[in-house]
């Protein structure tokens, strides 16, 4: 089957207007909570400006933090991984159930899995994998990617949940109401963590300096799932390191006000150690990081720390919703992120943008994501990944714009064809007339004007 | 050439030159006053209660009161406690908590700009007691409330634990159309006594 681009996705989701108005009122009125939250803390730039300068270092000395961060981890008990890509990662996961004799898994959020695509790896090999997460959990039932890194299920209206909890979980038909929705998945769910072996987690946050991890939740589904299995994997993209425990202080502060508003997540959970008798392995994954690494103006794109305040705030995002990026990653950060992955399948998602520059605004760690977008384009254009119609486009206006001459023509032709046949311009194989109307016919071009002007103020 | 050196080779050719560290010092001049009112306001706006009280006896008054404990499982370490609530005795089998209503649990202290109690393993009979209770209740010195997590980290900076946890109001969800709703897998409730 053949992917759409962004902008098929976009259009398909903009035929329900109501619906886009919606989207776009909920995530921004959550960017809101975040400016709310953030304008309490005097000192918010001076953290993101540190967060930003710390992740700089540790992405500048990342070989020296992930062989002390091993160290520790093992010194700790934990069993440490090392997967290339997402086949291996998997096959990481995979083998550590099999040799288990575990044939069903929880799971907590994490996008990385999401980017890996384990939960349907997992089912072919026959592993039935419940995800925990609320949002998770829900477009999981509805056979969904999640639209959004930390709101999965976004875009889905309560009476579709109530949808599919009746058909699902029991719940009573009809019945749209979260509170209880909520306590049905909490029931639901509870059961499922008190009969699971094994529970898999993403990673926040990992301490070189002490080989410990930390996760974050609301719900507090990644510690119900891994303190009550046998066996705990948590899987993490190999920049998710920081030097030090004082370092933590800098992201916790900045990772909730971003992503909610609000001043912490509910749980904030430090593994050192496994539990006694019991297994933590953790799974450091590379697949197309270390690449990023090497290429310097995309570099920054791996200080991400999944708050999605870039997907909140993008006026794109908010109107064509995050399945339209048909990547794990979706919104601003998910563009300048996937074509690290796949070049040619993602070169329509730095399109994808208004270069307005609101993302790199509310980023907590400062990464230039809209420049990296516009940078993306030129790397796309040279490689050979945008349309013809584009290329030749670009290539008439760049030829039109250099020389005086052709752009007098071009200009004349303009105005003339503009005001006698302007069906030439205004039909449907003008992309830029679809949306737009075309602007008014001024009655000459500037240097005419200018010209007339000039003699008449000699006179 | 096993992944592990396939990736440490390819991080160390890709990485830039090394860029130095940020200083954090000026983040530890955060007003260290009214850290009671403040902790009490952020976490009373995220779902959680405060009640500050002079000694541990009110604790167990206020309890005695408020729940009916003849028809619950309460579970508490603190000496104070134990005419309400088991002690429990870690046996390494934490699905014996699993009908546990109401854990009274000391924590080590809390922050005040974000409603955050720290809780370590020393201090829990099984990691998973503060998330499978249904209600959870805390106990904190009103002196050991610090001002932000800058401060928090330096208190454990060299502290060894096997596992940690932060806890900032009782477990929520907004997933279903960004409505809150108290509850969602860990605790229904949170409540910390200020003593």
């Amino acid at each position: 089957m053949k992917t759409l681009n962004h902008a098929q996705n976009a259009a398909n989701f903009n035929k329900d207007e109501k619906r886009v108005d919606w989207h776009d009122e909920t995530l921004w009125w959550i960017r809101q909570k975040r400016d709310k939250s953030a304008f309490q803390i005097p000192e918010w730039e001076s953290l993101r400006d540190a967060a930003s300068a710390i992740k700089a270092n540790t992405l500048s000395n990342l070989h020296q933090y992930l062989i002390e961060f091993e160290k520790n981890a093992l010194a700790n008990g934990v069993k440490i991984h090392w997967a290339r890509d997402a086949k291996e990662h998997n096959d990481i996961v995979y083998g550590l159930l099999k040799e288990k004799g575990i044939d069903k898994m929880v799971k907590s959020k994490s996008m990385l899995t999401e980017e890996c695509h384990l939960n349907e790896y997992l089912e072919r090999k026959g592993i039935e994998v419940i995800d925990s997460d609320l949002g998770e959990r829900i477009v999981q039932l509805a056979k969904e990617p999640p639209s959004h890194i930390v709101l999965p299920c976004i875009h889905k209206k309560k009476e579709e949940i109530g949808e599919l909890f009746h058909e699902h979980l029991g719940t009573p038909a009809g019945n749209a109401d979260p509170q209880v929705l909520t306590e049905a998945a909490r029931i639901h769910l509870r059961e499922t963590f008190l009969t699971r072996k094994a529970a898999l987690t993403g990673v926040n946050f990992a301490v070189a300096e002490t080989g410990e991890i930390v996760i974050c939740t609301n719900e507090g589904n990644a510690d119900m799932g891994a303190h009550l299995a046998d066996l705990h994997i948590a899987c993490m993209g190999i920049e998710k390191l920081v030097p030090s425990r004082a370092h933590l202080a800098v992201f916790l502060r900045l990772l909730a006000r971003s992503a909610t508003g609000q001043p912490i997540t509910t749980y904030s959970s430090h593994f050192a150690k496994p539990r006694a008798g019991k297994e933590l392995h953790i799974v450091l994954v590379d697949n197309g990081r270390t690449r990023q690494l090497g290429r310097a103006e995309f570099r920054n794109s791996l200080k991400c720390i999944r708050c999605g305040a870039c997907m909140n705030t993008c006026p794109v995002y908010r109107r064509s919703g995050g399945h339209s990026y048909h990547n794990a990653i979706a919104g601003p950060i998910g563009a300048i992120l996937a074509p690290n992955l796949a070049m040619k399948e993602y070169a329509d998602l730095p399109f994808a943008s208004t270069l307005c520059g609101s993302c790199s605004n509310v980023c907590p760690v400062k990464i230039d994501i809209h420049d990296q977008l516009y940078k993306w384009r030129q790397v796309l254009v040279k490689e050979g990944h945008t349309t013809t119609a584009k290329q030749l486009a670009m290539q008439t206006m760049a030829t039109t714009l250099s020389s005086p001459t052709l752009f007098k023509i071009a200009g004349k032709t303009a105005r003339v064809t503009l005001k006698y046949a302007p069906f030439m311009v205004n039909n449907k194989f003008n992309a830029w007339y679809l949306q737009r109307d075309m602007p008014k016919v001024p009655k000459s071009s500037f240097s005419e004007w200018y010209q007339t002007n000039r003699k008449q103020n000699e006179q | 050439m096993s992944s592990r050196d396939q990736i440490l080779t390819a991080v160390k050719a890709n990485q830039p030159p090394l860029m130095t560290l940020p200083a954090l010092d000026s983040f530890f001049e955060s007003p260290k006053n009214e850290l009671i009112i403040k902790f009490t306001q952020v976490l009373s706006s995220i779902g959680g209660s405060v009640i500050e009280v002079e000694d541990e006896t009110e604790i167990g008054a206020f309890i005695r009161e408020h729940y009916p404990l003849a028809n619950i499982r309460a579970i508490s370490p603190l000496a104070n406690m134990q005419g309400i609530a088991d002690r429990y005795e870690a046996e390494n089998n934490p699905h014996k908590l699993e009908n546990v209503e109401l854990a009274i649990l000391p924590a080590h202290f809390a922050v005040a700009e974000n409603g955050a109690c720290w809780l370590s393993e020393t201090l829990l009979a099984e990691r998973v007691l503060p998330f499978i209770t249904q209600h959870l209740i805390l106990v904190v010195n009103k002196n050991d409330i610090l001002p932000t997590m800058h401060e928090a980290y330096q208190k454990i900076s060299d502290e060894t634990y096997g596992y940690g946890t932060f806890i900032a109001g009782p477990s929520k969800t907004a997933d279903i159309e960004q409505s809150l709703v108290l509850g969602a897998h860990g605790a229904r409730s949170l409540l910390v006594f200020l003593v």
